[in-house]
């Protein structure tokens, strides 16, 4: 009897596992380039706003501030500029809804 | 069983049915879960984890529960909490990380073989073993384990443990892939901050139930299964805080690294530690069968990792170097060493015995004071960075906006130093003087930020000033849900500062009508109680607290008497064979705890008990006599036997209050205690609240509801709202608008 | 230059400090210490040396005294037989027969135990079972 159990999960789990091998709807992963760039992009946005946020509460003075943010705005056009060029190099349109949120 | 099926699909490398193995896993630890629970509700004895650790009498809560506190169950907890979290983290990152995805699953459910192997080939821990001669009872659970804390606490503590095995397999897959960017840490960041909730929930539960359980009035006595739950908390909040620094700005990535392997290294530690007799532990719960797998998996998870780390050197190496030592990441990176420093102190005193017993040949131990020595210092100055931290900006900051922002909070520590040096006797200890000064500066400074902020909010929203401060804080959850956090961690702090500088404890031995005087305290024992259930014998102690000549409170801490359930034919005296808890007597406040626990004076009853056992024994000869003359008479002796027993240990029972015996008390006055719980539970806020609405519920709630794609980021944390990879998100766009 | 200058110079700051807390751990840890022991070998123990002993209560040698408790201890094993005081809390699964750590030094060949060091390890009735 228990052996029934046994031989009946097995199997039930051997056709759950192997259903990609026999044309389930194998999942479309994101490009890595592109991912890691729009995870990148998604820091650099919100250490842009951390900044302005401490800005705002007078951590940063008028003349730290304009540093900083001129130096964050400057590595956020780079990562920008990259994503362009790797969105290109997949030959997809730039703006794929729904792969990045930031 | 059917764990055996789950074994040797770990390494597959299609990624898709590797993740569905993961999800079979799943179902499979949940069957097997069912299975176990089954067994414990049904009393089913013919398991040998049920018969020894529950029994007919185990009440229906504890019989639940009882699962994890036998070595098999709680390895079968962590191997099904295993699975749990491999499935929603591989879930979340079905379409995400091609290249990191399969190398931490493969790493996931290698852990997870580990753990199944283990059940099965272990020797003595598969949960599923029988036994041939079914007895009729369960030996019961430990007495000591039948607590509600004592109930969630291993649970809590073990997810924790587990939650780090998620950051641990995407980091190892980010190494192997040679993708160490920021999306694996935004993948798991979320998993690591949970990590960390569970710890600290799990390690303040421990506290707890140390301090109400255990009658030795203490929440903390740097015994090692204790250790063992700090240092991966320890590591785990260094962790959470560099990975800030290398996300930001992309520097600390070996240290990151390596900071994460010890993280999962130290909870599998921690896991051996409780479960093996190495070293002398309250809670060593016997001797482990386990252990040499379990050294073996750690050797293995260090080694490899080191080994990989330093072959991904190349990578790992930061291109940029800290810009000033007065900026953000500066202050992390020493709050970071202090951790790692306070953790290399609990693993020095930790493995002492073994590190002195292979040095010089004898095993030696180190006590409290010596943990003290070194923590202490290291838990001020962490507490003052704690406090620094916040107020600096990253990057860096010029000596104008120093002065801009640290002029309040120290004024506020300055006065709250004064005010302690006058009106209260903190002077007696520098330290915890310290640490009142330092929480002082601390939560002035964070609140000072809030406010700040919340200003600047309300200049440009025209809204009321409570609307800025949470439309301010709701935006920016992960900032205050952290600086929350902090609030709560330096309260506790003050808690542990006040309490053991300050604590008023007294040894006193009383009669009834008797009083002892403890701090401003005059503790009366008015008399003595006497109760039973079905498990116990319950002595105590009713105790009048007056202050002030004023009545305080009534307390009635009381001592349990646990009766041997181990097929011994049944006396009065087996009571006292069996194990003994005490209920304290807790009369908690915000100034100071009023804490008793009783030693009750048994001797006289347990005299009594031998001699009614003995007339007991008399009966039951005569009555075993009739039965063997008329067998159909045994259902009938066998009521009456108990009937008699029962009539006789009550009337045994109501000597004890007529008693005019002296009883020892333990009666100890702390303050701030109950701060560590209050400060725990606003850590815990604070990280519900940096993990709540963009957390996993709530984001896979608004995937649900909206359709949005996979935003599957388990994570919370405040975005601008921009879907889309276009540069024109706000608020950002404003910004990156203007420069254009 | 410069920057690179004050780098390494902050790097040899951190590596002292470490250095620091590794030597002072050590140190104090070894003179901190207390030797582990079980009754027999405490029978040439040097008086007033702090030790922690691991022994099994003698059954029946528990005795209530005036400032705590009495009791004797053998090595694990059975052999030996000491004597020892106590004051201080006696954590609830104190028993007889049971293995028990306790800080303290020898006097006059009686084992002084340290207030509140007293430990119990838990019964093993709750786990043992299984292996028979």
């Amino acid at each position: 009897m228990l052996f029934v159990w046994i031989a009946v999960l097995g199997a039930l789990v051997g056709v759950f596992v192997s259903r990609p091998f026999w044309g389930g709807g194998a999942t479309v992963p994101e490009n890595p380039e592109v991912a890691s760039l729009e995870a990148a992009r998604a820091a650099k946005y919100r250490e842009i706003k951390d900044a302005e946020l401490d800005h705002k509460s007078g951590k940063l003075t008028d003349e730290d501030y304009g540093r900083i943010d001129a130096d964050l705005r400057r590595e956020a056009v780079g990562i920008l500029n990259r994503l362009e060029k790797a969105h290109a190099a997949e030959g997809k349109a730039p703006a794929s809804p729904g792969t990045d949120n930031g | 069983m059917a764990a055996a099926l789950i074994g040797t699909r770990g390494d597959r490398r299609w990624v898709d049915a590797s993740r569905r193995a993961a999800y079979a896993l799943f179902g499979l630890m949940l069957i097997c879960v069912i299975v176990i629970e089954h067994a414990f509700l049904t009393n089913d004895f013919s398991f040998s984890v049920v018969a020894n650790h529950s029994s007919e009498a185990t009440p229906v809560f504890y019989k639940i529960t009882a699962m994890w506190s036998s070595q098999e169950g709680s390895l079968l907890l962590w191997a099904f909490l295993l699975s749990v979290v491999s499935t929603v983290s591989l879930r979340l990152t079905r379409n995400r990380l091609r290249d990191v995805v399969p190398w931490a699953t493969a790493v996931m459910l290698g852990v997870a073989v580990f753990f199944t192997g283990l059940m099965l080939l272990g020797g003595g821990v598969n949960p599923f073993a029988t036994l041939a001669t079914v007895p009729v009872d369960g030996t019961g659970l430990n007495p000591l384990l039948q607590h509600p804390v004592m109930i969630i606490h291993p649970p809590m503590l073990y997810t924790g443990y587990v939650a780090l095995t998620v950051p641990f397999a995407f980091a190892i897959g980010a190494l192997v892939s040679r993708r160490i960017d920021a999306a694996w840490i935004r993948s798991t960041r979320g998993f690591a901050l949970i990590a960390w909730t569970f710890l600290t929930f799990g390690i303040i539960l421990g506290a707890r139930w140390s301090y109400t359980e255990l009658g030795w009035g203490g929440y903390w006595a740097w015994d090692p299964v204790e250790n063992a739950s700090l240092m991966p908390w320890l590591i785990t909040t260094a962790y959470i805080h560099s990975i800030m620094v290398q996300e930001k700005r992309n520097m600390l990535k070996v240290w990151n690294a390596s900071l994460i392997v010890s993280s999962f290294a130290l909870a599998l530690l921690g896991t051996f530690l409780v479960r093996s007799g190495v070293l002398q532990s309250i809670h060593a719960f016997g001797d482990s069968t386990v252990g040499p797998y379990f050294l073996g998996l750690i050797g293995v998870v260090v080694v490899g990792s080191t080994a990989l780390i330093i072959s991904r050197l190349d990578i790992l190496r930061a291109p940029r170097k800290i810009d000033s030592l007065v900026s953000r990441e500066a202050v992390f990176l020493i709050n970071n060493l202090l951790l790692v420093a306070l953790c290399a102190v609990v693993f020095w005193g930790t493995f002492f015995p073994l590190i002195s017993e292979l040095l010089t040949g004898t095993r030696s131990t180190l006590a409290a004071p010596w943990f003290d020595r070194y923590t202490t210092p290291l838990a001020v100055t962490l507490v003052l960075f704690t406090g620094i931290g916040p107020m600096l900006a990253w990057r860096r900051i010029s000596w104008q906006g120093i002065r801009r922002v640290f002029a309040i909070p120290l004024v506020v520590a300055a006065a709250t130093l004064v005010l302690m040096l006058i009106f209260t006797p903190a002077a007696e200890s520098a330290w915890a003087l310290a640490v009142f000064t330092l929480a002082a500066f601390t939560v002035s400074a964070l609140f000072q930020e809030t406010w700040r902020g919340a200003a600047a909010r309300r200049e440009s929203s025209g809204r009321s000033m409570a609307g800025s401060v949470w439309d301010l804080m709701s935006r920016n959850r992960r900032r205050y849900g952290g600086y929350i956090v902090h609030i709560g961690f330096v309260v506790l702090l003050v808690g542990v500062a006040a309490s053991s500088s300050f604590e008023e404890k007294r040894d006193v031995e009383l009669r009834p009508g008797q009083s002892a005087t403890v701090g401003d305290y005059e503790v009366t024992y008015i008399r003595p109680t006497v109760d039973r259930n079905d498990q116990a014998l319950i002595f105590g102690a009713i105790l009048q607290v007056d202050r002030d000549g004023k009545q305080f409170t009534r307390l009635h801490p009381t001592r349990q008497y646990h009766q041997v359930t181990d097929g011994r034919t049944r006396s009065i005296e087996t009571y006292f064979d069996g194990e003994a808890t005490s209920e304290v007597g807790l009369k908690p406040g915000l100034r100071s705890d009023f804490w008793t626990s009783v030693e009750p004076n048994t001797r006289y009853i347990r005299r009594r008990a031998r001699m009614a056992d003995d007339r007991f024994r008399g009966l039951m000869v005569v009555l075993s006599r009739k039965v063997r003359r008329d067998p159909s008479a045994a259902p009938q002796v066998a009521d009456f036997a108990a009937d008699v027993m029962n009539r006789t240990t009550d009337k045994v029972l109501e000597l004890y209050p007529q008693r005019n015996d002296t009883v020892t008390f333990r009666v100890i006055v702390s303050p701030l205690v109950s701060w560590i719980w209050t400060g725990a539970i606003i850590a815990l806020l604070g990280s519900l609240f940096a993990l709540w609405p963009t957390g996993l519920l709530g984001r896979v709630g608004a995937r649900i509801g909206a359709r949005l794609g996979d935003g599957s980021e388990p994570v919370a944390e405040p975005r601008p709202s921009a879907p889309g990879p276009s540069p024109e998100g706000p608020p950002v766009s404003a910004a990156t608008g203007e420069e254009s | 230059m410069d920057v690179q200058r004050k780098r390494q110079v902050r790097l040899f700051v951190a590596l002292g400090l470490a250095l620091v807390l590794a030597t002072g751990l050590i140190y104090t840890s070894f003179n901190a210490s207390s030797e582990a022991r079980q009754p027999t070998e405490l029978s040439q123990a040097v008086p007033g040396k702090n030790y922690e002993m691991t022994g099994k209560v003698i059954k029946g040698s528990i005795r209530k005294t005036k400032s705590g408790i009495a009791f004797k201890v053998s090595d694990r094993d059975g052999s030996g037989s000491l004597p020892v005081t106590y004051s201080g809390v006696v954590p609830d699964p104190f028993r007889e027969g049971r293995e028990i750590v306790l800080k303290g030094s020898v006097e006059d060949g009686v084992f002084v135990g340290d207030k509140d060091t007293l430990v119990t390890k838990c019964p093993s009735k709750f786990s043992e079972k299984k292996n028979q």
